[in-house]
């Protein structure tokens, strides 16, 4: 058909001649408009067709505001007025007339008003509100096209606030005989989901009629807000899985009627729908996904390979295949299927198999390594966008290892790069690469100059501030500090004696500060000569007055030796006068200081130690004012998150440049540095701030743990080949130097080879690029999990003295093995998921001698210790039979094992954490008085067997009171562990992750697993008076402040709301005076939160106190959860 | 979807649909800039783009560029046949679609769109369906024409 289209589709040329064309029968061309459309073409330039528009646009004024038009002559005038706004020029005096046309016009001329409404407006139009009564009036139409033509307009843009007008119309319609009308209600429903969700909860009912409507696009319809739901809250629409599985069988199964067949292929955006919800239900929840594997492995094996459509639901089911609880063969397919795209010549397959590659690669390094030759090859593509996704792939893969290589190449694209997004966003990835896997301070520092001066002024403001925070605050090791520093400093010095006006400012911002802080460490230099080179900033032309006060600022903290005051006053002299303020300041401060050397040594000690300055970060002294305007109708302050969210909800189109995947957080970055003025304006540290970006870090963190959690690899491994395993295990990695070299070896005798003289190059490209990949999946996933890349980085510090330094891209064998042995010896030290290790080709190959000893020693030795030890004085259940396939009655036996001094208390539901073929692990946590106990069951359902679990988490302490790591549990038996739970620091949903390995029959094994619980299984009452309250109030300093819904109860709403909070989070209400409510808790014993409530406007103003940060935040993130819930 | 723009190999807009709401002003920085960066790539590459936080999704039927802006989760291959379908609906409608009935006629190819996509989500993937709206809308377009200025229709024949 393309064909058709593409032969009959001509140019423009052929505009005279349209009498001969076969569809130009319906071409007005003697029309107004085909008048001004061939007058346009007509036209040489761009000022003549400003002339001509103008003029055009002057008549069509003219004649809507005549009393004579008819409504006739006004659609065929709003047609013209549409085409002009096309063109680019504004015809905004047509509005009000379009939407006189919808009104007044009959069936046909209000078809094009209400087009012409659709086009010019947009939701927020405040001319929007004067189409309610036209639309409610067409709704009650009983012709059918107005109705239709109603809905779509309402589809398309109504005002929010008017919704309730016309919803119980909508809402009726879904019962409507007509099968369009109902489509288009359920879709009118869901555009009003989108843009006022409160709106539509009543309706939740009427949306699963529609999925269960007879005809296929009422229901296709109805999926577009099930997916929206679902992805807000998947638990609540677990009971739907079996329903979606059915529908798309029927539909793989090619049950619907063949109008809905397009290219031979059933449904397809049907299936690509319920793929999709598919992913999200079945995402971590392996009961939920055991239901769907059928089916899904179903659709992998109809969609032949033929068509793009194919295609298109193949790479949609590889997704799923990869989110959901992973199944071997499954995963084997949709890995086939990855290396078809990969593979495919087409280039559109190339790049979506490299995007599957980039989104699985962290759980299969393997699959990377398999392609690892057409990588390469991408890598030099001549189409920009696959070499961008194969940064992106790379940047993935990155470890200690290979990061020289990948970040050279990132540079390398950074300097072609036009385009402003993907500068700002490579840069980031460059900076966090750097920072996490330097190899040396020389290369830290330079690939951080690299990325200041390439990355210039667009750069995300984290990068500069997170490397000033990072230098600042040093590692372990004074000396390595102390040399990084002087480092940077000797680079600076020789970037500003080179021409500095070609550097972005932000880098001489960062030049400044560097040299201010820390020039004293080179013994040899003169002050005098850095402050010459910094007067010279000041003198630049392109200096913005940013850069100016840190230059200045510099020169404050550099002028303690005679000749530099004279300098110092020199520059001081001249900016006191300047008309910019913080100039003014500056250079006043730099006067004052200069001159009073003793006052300057007692403010800034030279190389004195960095106090944090205590912030009052909850501006508790305004709090006066801020009562005083709430009181006096201020709307309250809502936190930047908050009000993002709301931003995100109406879907507006982000022409923000890309969060940063960088964890950087802001919060921590409060005051450190003394003298920085923008750092101190960035620091401003407002809780709501600081929980916004702490909340967008572990946002971005949660996404890699949710994709890592699903993909632990171990299911497939021990069900697929547990004897490889292991042999895996067994095998310390220092083979991997020369084992690499036989990895790429293997895929290459996959590939075919054509010209060996290149492909050794690209051969010694792909050793450098996919070095370690194996040993790096698992270091680099827990470094991953880490807020900073400080713990990588004290690591690298640490190792940096006995490590041989050589060029990497030659890769000297004694580097690599020395770099091994290091990761080696860090892999010991953190707890590791050795499952995701490669298997190794040649285990009987070269050995390092050093790496390797060690670590086999330890292995052995837990593996000793393991077989050795008694029967740990655990409880033991014996003889109990679990049928693994019964989950209620499991849940029911396993209830009877917790444990006695805990029974009395209310634990969670009992969910499984992962299991194999003998192990089965589940886990819940028990809410005691005060603590909270996890509290892990292992079930095992054959011999016996030693087990080592190991519980981990950032935000939480875990305590385990049993001592010995290592327990016997033995064959058919039930070993139940508890943890005691006590909170770091708040967040709205704690995450642990923990790993059990287990040695039975001789062979040694290891699961991951996670576990999830909410801020409130922490929170207790507080009961206190209101007068302690009171008191209580004024002293704590962290606080946030929103309004939430109040439920709609006709008498007493306030305490019917905050009794459902109190039922809901195990608050204690102190005492409800009017409007007004008091309510305490606290997390766990000691750490109170107070909650002051008061109805206004008919919302709930709430105002959370607490002395501990982000606890406000995350627990009104409860609250509102508790009342939409509601 | 969060927008949809037809545009010429020269550069001039043709159709746009928006499903996010902007300003004026960014609705024209964006058109600018994306028929720039499409109009710029070879034929032989890739049809997907991504550009600040969008993935734009294109496609060139002759002398006119499809290009559709999807949110990262989106899939592009699904989309691409989006506008292949919209082209094989207008190709019906019209009867071997060109560029010019697409220009004349650019009302009843919004109104298509609108029977195809609304608020951004596929609304009805058959084919037939689609039509068969359009056309008994457009049929009630006729009739009422008759009914109410015969005499226009004639004029337009005598012009013609």
């Amino acid at each position: 058909m393309s064909d058709v289209v593409e032969k009959t589709l001509t140019a423009l040329p052929s505009l005279l001649s349209l009498d001969s064309q076969p569809g130009s029968a319906k071409l007005s061309s003697n029309s107004k408009l085909g008048n001004l459309i061939r007058g346009i073409t007509e036209l040489t330039s761009k000022h003549e067709e400003e002339k001509l528009i103008q003029h055009e646009l002057s008549s069509i004024k003219e004649q809507v505001s005549s009393p004579n038009t008819t409504m006739r002559q006004m659609r065929e005038l709003m047609v013209r007025a549409v085409y002009c706004e096309m063109l680019g020029y504004e015809a905004s005096f047509s509005y009000i007339h379009a939407i006189k046309l919808a009104q007044q016009g009959n069936v046909l001329e209000k078809r094009v008003g209400y087009l012409a409404v659709s086009l010019f407006l947009n939701e927020n139009h405040e001319l929007l509100l004067l189409l309610v009564n036209t639309v409610l009036k067409d709704l009650q139409s009983t012709n059918l096209i107005e109705v239709c033509m109603a809905l779509t307009v309402v589809c398309q843009i109504f005002p929010k606030d008017m919704i309730p007008a016309i919803l119980p119309i909508v809402e009726e319609k879904l019962n409507h005989p007509k099968e369009i009308i109902r489509r288009k209600a359920v879709l009118a429903l869901h555009k009003f989901y989108l843009i006022a969700p409160n709106q539509v909860q009543h309706i939740h009912n009427k949306f699963r009629k529609a999925l269960c409507d007879k005809d296929p696009g009422v229901m296709t319809a109805s999926l577009h807000i099930y997916l929206q739901l679902i992805q807000e809250n998947a638990e609540a629409y677990k009971d739907l899985t079996a329903s979606f599985v059915t529908i798309l069988k029927q539909v793989v199964g090619g049950k619907l009627p063949m109008d809905f067949n397009y290219h031979s292929v059933p449904a397809p955006w049907l299936q690509i729908q319920l793929l999709r919800i598919l992913s999200l239900l079945g995402k971590n929840d392996q009961r939920t996904s055991e239901v769907m594997y059928e089916v899904l492995d179903e659709s992998l094996r109809r969609a032949e390979m033929n068509h793009n459509i194919t295609y298109a639901i193949l790479y949609e089911c590889v997704k799923c295949v990869y989110t959901i609880h992973p199944k071997s063969e499954l995963l084997e397919k949709a890995a086939t299927c990855i290396g078809n795209f990969v593979l495919s010549p087409k280039i559109n397959l190339k790049y979506l198999g490299l995007k599957a590659l980039t989104y699985v690669v962290q759980q299969d390094p393997k699959l990377a390594l398999q392609h690892q030759m057409t990588i390469i090859e991408c890598l030099d593509h001549s189409d920009v966008i696959i070499k961008r996704e194969t940064l992106e792939l790379l940047f993935r893969i990155t470890n200690a290892q290979n990061v020289t290589v990948i970040v050279e190449k990132m540079l390398d694209f950074l300097r072609l790069s036009k385009d402003d997004h993907t500068t700002v966003d490579l840069a980031g990835k460059v900076a966090e690469l750097a920072e996490k896997y330097a190899p040396d301070n020389e290369w830290f520092i330079q690939t951080m100059n690299a990325v200041f001066s390439l990355g210039g002024d667009m750069m995300q403001p984290e990068i500069p501030n997170g490397f000033l925070k990072l230098l600042s605050e040093g590692f372990d090791s004074e000396e390595e500090d102390r040399k990084l520093r002087l480092f940077a400093v000797n680079s600076y010095i020789s970037l500003l004696q080179g021409d500095p006006s070609k550097l972005p400012q932000r880098f001489l911002q960062v030049i400044c500060w560097v040299l201010g802080e820390y020039s004293y460490l080179k013994d040899d230099l003169d002050p005098v000569v850095v402050l010459r080179l910094l007067a010279q900033l000041l003198d630049m032309k392109g200096s913005s007055s940013d850069t100016k006060s840190w230059v200045l600022v510099a020169m404050t903290k550099l002028c303690w030796s005679e000749t530099a005051v004279s300098v110092a006053q020199q520059v001081a002299e001249t900016y006191s006068s300047s008309f910019d303020t913080t100039l003014r300041q500056r250079a006043q401060e730099l006067q004052h200081l200069s001159r009073d050397s003793q006052l300057h040594s007692r403010v800034l000690p030279p190389g004195g130690s960095l106090e944090p300055v205590e912030v009052d970060s909850s501006l508790s002294f305004l709090d006066g004012f801020v009562s005083e305007a709430l009181s006096a109708g201020a709307a309250p302050y809502k936190p930047l998150h908050q009000r993002q969210e709301e931003l995100s909800r109406s879907k507006a189109l982000s022409l923000e440049p890309y969060g940063l995947s960088l964890p950087i957080s802001t919060s921590s970055c409060s005051i450190t540095d003394r003298q920085s003025p923008t750092l101190l304006s960035t620091s401003s540290g407002l809780s709501g701030d600081s929980t916004d970006f702490s909340h967008r870090g572990s946002s971005t963190t949660l996404k890699l743990d949710g994709v890592r959690r699903v993909w632990g690899r171990e299911g497939y491994l021990a069900q697929k080949e547990p004897v490889e395993e292991v042999a895996q295990v067994e095998i310390p990695s220092p083979l991997r130097s020369p084992g690499q070299q036989g990895d790429a070896d293997s895929c290459h005798s996959r590939t075919p080879t054509a010209n060996p003289e290149g492909d050794r190059e690209k051969q010694q490209l792909a050793s450098s690029l996919f070095g370690g990949l194996s040993s790096q999946s698992s270091v680099c996933l827990m470094e991953k999990s880490e807020r900073f890349g400080r713990k990588a980085k004290g690591q690298r510090a640490s190792s940096t003295p006995n490590e041989q330094r050589s060029d990497p891209s030659v890769s000297s064998s004694s580097a690599v093995d020395n770099l091994l042995c290091n990761n080696l010896l860090e892999e010991n030290s953190e707890p590791i998921d050795s499952s995701t290790k490669q298997t190794f080709q040649h285990p009987q190959s070269l050995r390092v001698p050093n790496g390797a000893c060690d670590a086999e020693a330890i292995i052995s030795d837990d593996d000793t210790k393991g077989r050795n030890r008694p029967v740990s004085p655990e409880e033991h259940v014996e003889g109990d039979d679990f049928p693994p396939c019964e989950d209620k009655s499991k849940d029911l036996s396993l209830t009877a094992h917790l444990p006695a001094e805990l029974s009395g208390f209310s634990h969670s539901e009992i969910i499984p954490l992962c299991s194999n073929r003998s192990l089965d692990l589940s886990a819940c946590h028990v809410q005691t008085d005060n603590t909270v106990v996890l509290v892990v069951f292992v079930t095992n359902s054959s011999e016996d067997a030693n087990l080592q679990i190991q519980v981990l988490s950032e935000e939480l302490e875990v305590c385990c009171p049993c001592e010995s790591p290592v327990e016997e549990v033995r064959g058919h038996s039930v070993s139940v562990r508890q943890y005691s739970l006590t909170v770091k620091r708040p967040l709205v949903h704690f995450e642990l992750v923990g790993r059990l390995s287990y040695s039975a029959a001789g062979t040694l094994q290891s699961m991951q697993f996670s576990y999830k619980l909410p801020l409130t299984s922490f929170i207790r009452p507080l009961t206190v008076s209101t007068e302690e309250y009171g008191s209580m109030w004024l002293a704590f300093s962290h606080d946030t402040k929103q309004n939430l819904t109040l439920m709609k109860e006709e008498q007493e709403p306030l305490s019917a709301t905050l009794n459902a909070l109190k039922k809901k989070l195990s608050l204690h209400v102190v005492e409800i005076i009017g409007v007004e409510g008091l309510v305490a808790c606290s997390l766990l014993q000691d750490q109170p939160c107070l909650m002051h409530c008061r109805v206004h406007a008919g919302r709930l103003a709430v105002w959370l106190r607490s002395p501990v940060a982000d606890l406000p935040d995350c627990l009104l993130y409860h609250c509102q959860r508790a009342l939409q819930e509601h | 979807m969060q927008f949809m723009l037809l545009f010429s190999r020269q550069g001039k807009l043709r159709l746009q649909k928006w499903y996010v709401p902007l300003s004026d002003k960014e609705k024209k920085k964006i058109t600018r800039e994306l028929v720039q960066t499409v109009l710029a790539r070879k034929p032989k590459m890739c049809s997907f783009l991504e550009w600040r936080d969008l993935k734009i999704v294109y496609k060139r039927y002759a002398s006119l560029y499809f290009c559709c802006a999807i949110e990262d989760q989106d899939n592009e291959l699904i989309t691409l046949e989006i506008i292949h379908r919209y082209v094989e609906l207008l190709d019906k409608y019209f009867g071997s679609v060109c560029e010019l009935d697409i220009i004349f006629n650019f009302e009843k190819a919004y109104f298509i769109l609108d029977e195809f996509l609304l608020g951004g989500e596929a609304q009805e993937t058959s084919k037939k369906n689609v039509l068969k709206a359009i056309e008994q809308a457009d049929l009630l377009q006729e009739d009422t024409k008759e009914a109410e200025t015969p005499r226009s229709v004639l004029e337009e024949i005598g012009l013609t």
